[in-house]
């Protein structure tokens, strides 16, 4: 079976997450498909399995132009997916979910489909009991489920999302076996995959997809510098940083562990000190955000120690951390930053350090205008913030800073923003490093690290694997480091 | 100006539901439903007596719904609200019931309006603590608290408050006419009630709009992450938000019970803290709304025991349709929002 996507489209509000996107997919290959986060690999893959519709563009099945709407539609035509979490049902046995959708009339014909399920999954080397409950299987077993679900409904291309997070080296080895296989039968496999290592072992051809488009596509043998340069463009210049020696540690974490975000933090040892811009890098999940709000005391690691400037802060909560001069910018800004329903005097009030019974209606107006003024936020006191810009709101959560922390952790600061936003933020951020702070930001830009960063941390899969100082290292480098490979 | 218009369309819209959903169940039963809506209209205001029970049911319903503002302002379930009147009931009949009571009055219905706000808040804060320290959704805790403080009246009415001689569900013995709260006698209204019920919805008004605490309570209630981050600690806020639901739902409990019944009964919450719920959810949470759902509430409780003598209706007539208004204003409220969501789809199918 042919696919062919052409002139894909797909916009959700003014965001454009894939634009113009064509791909052909073979009968008897394996397909990958690599990209960094928001690249667009999983819209795309939903469009094709019939979960999202496309905005515009075509989709050609054996040369001839196909209109599904949903996912089961799509199964009729013999296009199915397997997501980054299995849709399963955890209190059903193996059996039951693997004849989900499948029976039909009153009969329970669970002997036959023992027999067909026993000799799929033989043939795949997945080694299921059929009459274990779902919720005892681990990722992998879940997946070789879906699987098999997928292809007893008739199932001829098979897109598997990201089917390697998660799952053990000797299930990967088995799931890898199990896609040669059914390539051999003619079937075809789109891999979707952050991870270098995995696409360049199994697929046959890899389409490479940056900022919701296609940035290229190679057939084996893969030469991994190509990839690389096309998942994250050619590195710039980077600018050089003449900074005073960091002395002071302000922060040090010994052998922390915690759980959280999809990958957790594991046994996790460093420090940052004062004065000093350090970038996080890494896929989105990589543990990044679990680092930062434990160093905020958002989060309590389940082992390890942290201390800040020197004082062991084990136990303590974020109020604590807070009155040590430790500041968290939270990811998301409408969602943990901002409180939708209050307009922007009243968030000043609520920052107010001045207590009193009454709120204090002409302060805090006077708070937000002065704010406005000197953060350029288009806005009055009155506006809701649910009514601002993305720009708008970070500018308004930065004014909310304190202002002389000792510790300034924001997470993805300029995310969304339009460029004279970034520039904007960056420059008002890098006043506070020249006043001793020491500031620890997250950004899924390479670029951004390089230009704003002395020092920067790369995680991955919940681990730093490199640390390196921005004047020693490129985007090349950090590239592999993210893509796992140290 | 156009919101206001949207509000009023869809007050008429719910308005319009109930009574076609109510006429088509007077139908059905048999009943004539022009004389039905006569009996409940003359039943509820018409007479200076009629108001006057209204207006008795109108100030618990408004006690309760005053303190329920501060729990859905800050986004907490408080369905515990009925628990709270029956521990306030229970708090002041403890007062009233010393012998000394007798040569005091004033002084010891004081302090029993005093001992039921503190009898509800305490009831209010075990679920608050359930809440914040055991992680119990305080949902559960409330409605478990409300049978625990039903199962209290009884025992103590059976037990050791029982009538001399006899126990009977008809609860325990009126107390001394000196210790009622004041009343006029030929309306049988105590004008205490009324004034505490003003009073309460004033002072809710008034510190849920004025005060750092209730815009700290609605911070927390919009977006606890955001308000922790801003420095507020979201479980202090709720425990003080159970306290004030608590206090002002033990207050009904008080007027109740020294008021309009003169002694503890087992039902002596009658449901009104349920329907409170339903009051403050269909007034949309807005202070000034309250009063006026409470109000037609009143009106419907009262207007329908007519219903059975005049019409050989059952009195839960009343029931129905307030049940039908609450699930009519949840349509029309489903409706807006969905609206407003096909509004937005069309608007991004557009770009």
């Amino acid at each position: 079976m042919w696919i062919e996507l052409r002139n894909i489209h797909k916009y959700y509000g003014s965001i454009q997450a894939n634009c113009g996107v064509n791909l052909t997919i073979r009968p008897g290959t394996v397909h990958g498909i690599l990209g960094e986060n928001g690249a667009g690999k999983t819209t795309l893959m939903k469009i094709l399995a019939g979960y999202s519709r496309k905005t515009r563009g075509a989709v050609l099945i054996d040369n001839s132009p196909v209109n599904y709407q949903t996912p089961a539609q799509a199964a009729k035509l013999g296009i199915g997916m397997l997501y980054q979490d299995p849709l399963d049902f955890p209190l059903l046995t193996v059996l039951e979910n693997f004849m989900l959708g499948q029976i039909s009339g009153i009969r329970n014909k669970k002997r036959v489909f023992a027999k067909i399920f026993e000799d799929m999954a033989g043939a795949l080397n997945f080694s299921l009991r059929p009459d274990t409950l779902v919720k005892k299987l681990t990722i992998g077993e879940r997946q070789q489920l879906e699987i098999l679900r997928l292809l007893a409904q008739g199932v001829r291309v098979l897109i598997l999302d990201e089917p390697t997070t998660g799952i053990s080296g000797e299930q990967k080895k088995i799931l890898f076996q199990a896609l040669k296989k059914l390539v051999g039968e003619d079937k075809s496999v789109v891999l979707v995959s952050h991870k270098l290592e995995d696409v360049e072992s199994v697929c046959d051809k890899i389409t490479v997809m940056k900022q919701g488009s296609v940035s290229g596509e190679i057939k084996r043998p893969f030469v991994t510098h190509t990839l690389l340069k096309m998942m994250f463009g050619t590195p710039p210049v980077p600018v050089s940083h003449t900074r005073v020696k960091p002395i002071d540690c302000v922060l040090e974490l010994t052998r922390v562990s915690a759980l959280g975000g999809r990958a957790g933090l594991k046994n996790c040892s460093l420090a940052v000190h004062q004065g000093e811009v350090v970038g996080l890098a890494g896929l989105e999940g990589s543990g990044q955000d679990v680092f930062l709000r434990i160093a905020a005391g958002l989060k309590r690691p389940s082992k390890g120690s942290i201390s800040l400037q020197g004082t062991n802060m084990h136990g303590e909560d974020y109020h604590t951390f807070k009155n040590r001069g430790v500041a968290y910018l939270p990811g998301s800004r409408i969602e943990q930053g901002l409180i939708p329903g209050l307009n922007i005097a009243e968030h000043v009030s609520l920052q107010d350090k001045k207590k009193g019974f009454f709120v204090n209606r002409l302060h805090s107006v006077q708070g937000a205008k002065k704010r406005i003024a000197d953060f350029r936020i288009k806005a009055e006191p009155e506006s809701l913030v649910e009514s601002l810009s993305g720009g708008n709101q970070q500018r308004l959560l930065l004014s909310f800073l304190p202002e002389d922390p000792v510790l300034l952790l924001l997470d993805n600061p300029t995310r969304g923003l339009d460029m004279e936003s970034v520039l904007w933020v960056w420059e008002y951020l890098h006043a506070y490093s020249t006043h001793n702070a020491c500031l620890v930001f997250s950004s899924s830009e390479l670029d951004e690290i390089l230009t704003n960063a002395d020092r920067v941390l790369v995680f991955f899969d919940g681990a730093v694997i490199k640390d390196t100082p921005t004047d020693q290292t490129d985007a090349h480098e950090l590239g592999r480091a993210i893509a796992g490979k140290a | 100006m156009r919101i206001i218009t949207r509000y009023l369309i869809e007050g008429i819209l719910a308005l319009f539901a109930v009574l076609l959903s109510t006429t088509i169940i007077l139908l059905v039963s048999g009943a004539p439903p022009f004389a039905a809506y006569y009996y409940l209209f003359n039943g509820s205001l018409g007479s200076w007596t009629k108001l006057a029970q209204v207006i008795q049911v109108w100030v618990p319903l408004t006690l309760c719904a005053s303190g329920l503002l501060y729990t859905f302002r800050i986004d907490l379930w408080n369905i515990g609200v009925e628990g709270q009147i029956m521990l306030g009931a229970v708090f002041t009949t403890a007062v009233l019931r010393i012998d000394a009571a007798k040569s005091m009055p004033i002084l010891f219905i004081g302090l029993s309006l005093a001992a039921g706000i503190f009898g509800g808040a305490i009831w209010a804060v075990v679920a608050g603590f359930l809440k914040t320290k055991g992680g119990v959704n305080e949902i559960f805790a409330g409605l478990g608290l409300n049978f625990v403080g039903q199962g209290v009246i009884l025992w103590l009415i059976f037990g050791p408050w029982h009538r001399p001689g006899i126990a009977s569900m008809s609860g325990t013995e009126l107390f001394p006419q000196k210790l009622w709260l004041p009343f006029y006698p030929a309306l049988r209204l105590s004008p205490a009630g009324l004034v505490l019920a003003v009073a309460a919805l004033v002072l809710t008004a008034l510190f849920l709009r004025y005060t750092r605490m209730g815009l700290n309570l609605k911070a927390i209630g919009n977006n606890r992450d955001a308000a922790m981050l801003f420095g507020l600690k979201p479980d202090r806020y709720m425990i003080i938000a159970m306290i004030f639901a608590g206090g002002f739902a033990g207050l009904a409990g008080s007027v109740q019970a020294a008021g309009v019944y003169h002694r503890l009964l087992p039902a002596i919450s009658s449901n009104y803290g349920y329907l409170a719920l339903l009051v403050v959810m269909l007034s949309n949470y807005n202070v000034w709304i309250t009063p006026l759902v409470a109000f037609f509430f009143a009106c419907l409780n009262v207007g329908s025991i007519q219903l059975p003598m005049m019409l050989q209706l059952d009195s839960s007539l009343s029931g129905v349709i307030q049940g039908a208004f609450v699930l009519a204003a949840l349509s029309v409220y489903a409706w807006r929002v969905r609206a407003k969501l096909t509004g937005e789809m069309a608007k991004d199918d557009g770009t």
